[in-house]
């Protein structure tokens, strides 16, 4: 039955992904001062949010691991991290060729690109500590604390941003500035590809949660084997 | 219970590496003034339960009663001293940390005779010196409940003569034990009762 | 509480002092970075006062990660962690004595380490003493707070001296470019923004609030 579900769900995310595709591509005209380029955005955007989501829950799914003890929080934690880097690279990745073309550089120092890199090396170490520690439940105690970190320091950066002069374009969409600054139509194509983008996290972090889960239990009945010998 | 009061308690605890339970379902009462041994095999969980008993961990399920820190005296594997701190340094920095006077350190050394080298590091000290040393961070502050995790394991024959004198003036002053041990004679020569451990269970 | 992490900043400061490690290998470094970097940037160049203090700060950076290191592993001889936690030591105050030890030390390493600083790169800090030492005070303590908690987080690691630094620095580039910036602000006499105060002493409170709190679990399994 899970099986099927998830099945079911990546179906459901590559055919919405590849009507978004088609849409953006074929359906929608240039922009009138970026031209071609400007459709990163379309992935540019999704992506950030998706990944500032993942920050977000993996910091929450930690904090509920320390309350609670309950493993399922742990490897949901450590699942949805992992979910969240690639997102992160392509919110990265998309703005360096935006970059390349608009401003003629693929990297500059500004404030919000430094702290979208800063949050991602913080939550690869994540990982990296949580390949380090060998004893199960230090390592979800440990770990969870880490994320709890990581994520005050990303709100801290982020928050901090506000205050550094930056080069990057403003907020665009109609919630934060009252609406004027983007055509509808694209707005609407960007919440396409939001959703898209969301639920193909949705399928992967379901994915890896199980693989998480099945690793612990090998682990212990690895240990269990040993008591026995 | 006839007439002791309890000193330590365990309720259906459970503890866990991973999903694999290391302790299951331990119940147990000790009663105050008793001295008891914790048998079992290696990995059978001694050393768990009694870091449960010491709080440096907390069960996953189930409750322990047990007396404060301050009360409590507790001997791992390690020797817990400080090589680059002289003897007394180490023994006042422990003996602060639970409330225990000044004089009380300096009154160990002399005891176990080494106050003429009470101010040198420890790293010159030989073996058997530094395990005279380190017994006094459990006993120099008369813990009404001492946790010993195989305390004889390694001691020379000096520091074993101690120590089996030291537990027995600490049970005359109704103390309540706890330790395990490979060295059944020994233990047994002091222990009033015992607790067996198999893979996790208490049998 | 303040006693007990009196107790254990104490006995940190006079184990350190004592053995010297940490002091002379931090001190050591901070000196020879300090050489290396003057091949790589001219101190003789005009606008080195734009860039001196920066490098200061990422010299005292590495300074840091060697001593916070320390401060947790140098428990692991002997077992002593184990009995410092089956002690009734609070978990909270065993941090924080820890932490004002690696902070004490780290500011001893780099006020000594100031001299050479000022000769090498031809750097006054005289125009805004008090300016300066605050900044100093702040952000070292930034690093302690921070390095001192990853430190208890990573002690049990065969690879914490690798790993602490690839976990810290990423989190401590806020108040690190803050130092930068008033500290360049010092040195060429334009006063930084105060904005980059504000930043410091927020970084320092919200961390050490963060940090104070969940000492008991990470130093109780």
């Amino acid at each position: 039955m899970r099986e099927k579900l998830l099945y079911g769900l990546g179906l459901a995310a590559i055919l919405y992904l590849v009507r978004n595709l088609y849409v953006i591509f074929l359906v929608l005209p240039d922009e009138m001062a970026q031209g071609a380029i400007y459709r990163v955005f379309y992935f540019h955007l999704p992506g950030y949010f998706t990944a500032a989501l993942c920050y977000l829950l993996a910091g929450i799914f930690s904090a509920m691991y320390l309350i609670t003890r309950k493993w399922k929080w742990d490897s949901l934690a450590a699942a949805i991290t992992e979910v969240g880097l690639p997102f992160a690279a392509m919110n990265l990745i998309t703005g360096m060729i935006w970059g390349r073309i608009i401003w003629g550089i693929w990297w500059t120092w500004d404030p919000r690109l430094t702290s979208a890199l800063i949050s991602a090396l913080i939550y690869a170490g994540y990982l990296m500590l949580r390949q380090a520690i060998p004893d199960p439940t230090e390592r979800a105690k440990n770990s969870a604390v880490m994320a709890i970190f990581a994520f005050a320091s990303v709100i801290f950066t982020y928050k901090s941003n506000e205050w550094f002069r930056t080069q990057h374009p403003g907020p665009v969409l109609s919630i934060r500035t009252g609406g004027g600054t983007i055509d509808p139509q694209m707005e609407w194509m960007l919440a396409h590809n939001l959703f898209a983008l969301l639920l193909l996290a949705g399928l992967l972090l379901a994915i890896r949660w199980r693989q998480e889960e099945r690793q612990r239990e090998i682990e212990s009945l690895r240990r269990e084997a040993l008591s026995f010998s | 219970m006839q007439g002791s009061a309890v000193m330590l308690s365990a309720q259906g605890v459970w503890r866990y590496f991973g999903d694999f339970p290391a302790l299951r379902d331990i119940t147990f009462e000790i009663e105050a003034g008793a001295c008891v041994a914790l048998l079992g095999h290696n990995g059978a969980g001694k050393t768990t339960l009694l870091k449960l008993l010491a709080r440096l961990a907390a069960p996953q399920k189930g409750t322990i009663a047990a007396p404060p820190l301050t009360d409590t005296g507790y001997l791992g594997h390690g020797l817990g001293l400080y090589e680059d701190l002289s003897a007394i340094e180490n023994l006042r920095f422990w003996g602060e940390l639970h409330g225990a006077a000044a004089e009380a350190s300096t009154e160990w050394l002399k005891r176990v005779e080494l106050d003429h080298v009470a101010a040198a590091p420890v790293r010159q000290f030989s073996r058997g010196m530094r395990q005279r040393v380190a017994l006094g961070r459990a006993f120099q502050h008369f813990p009404k409940l001492l946790v010993l995790d195989e305390p004889f394991t390694g001691l020379d024959e000096r520091s074993v003569k101690l120590l089996q004198e030291v537990l027995r003036e600490a049970l005359g002053r109704g103390s309540t034990i706890v330790l395990s041990s490979h060295q059944i004679p020994e233990v047994m020569a002091l222990a009033t009762r015992t607790l067996k451990l198999d893979r996790g269970r208490l049998v | 509480m303040i006693a007990a992490a009196w107790q254990i900043a104490r006995k940190d400061l006079r184990q350190e002092l004592r053995s010297k490690e940490s002091l002379n290998a931090a001190l050591s470094l901070t000196v020879v970075l300090l050489i290396l970097f003057s091949f790589a940037f001219d101190p003789a160049a005009e606008d080195s006062k734009q860039w001196s203090g920066g490098l200061l700060w990422l010299v005292y950076s590495f300074a840091g990660a060697l001593i916070v290191n320390r401060s947790f592993a140098r428990e692991l001889m002997n077992d002593c962690l184990e009995a410092l936690r089956a002690s009734p030591v609070p978990s909270s105050a065993l941090f924080l004595g820890k932490a004002v030890a690696c902070f004490l030390i780290l500011m001893g390493v780099e006020l000594t380490a100031l001299p050479a600083f000022c000769i090498f790169y031809d750097v006054s800090l005289l125009g805004a003493p008090l300016m300066f030492i605050a900044t100093l005070a702040l952000t070292t303590w930034a690093v302690t707070v921070l390095g001192t908690m990853f430190s208890a987080l990573t002690v049990n690691l065969h690879m914490r001296e690798l790993m602490l630094p690839v976990l810290v620095y990423p989190m401590l580039i806020p108040p690190l470019v803050a130092a930068i910036e008033l500290t360049r602000g010092v040195i060429t006499g334009e006063p930084a923004s105060e904005i980059w105060f504000r930043l410091l002493i927020g970084f320092d409170i919200i961390f050490t609030a963060l940090a104070v709190a969940l000492a008991e679990v990470v130093l109780t399994d």
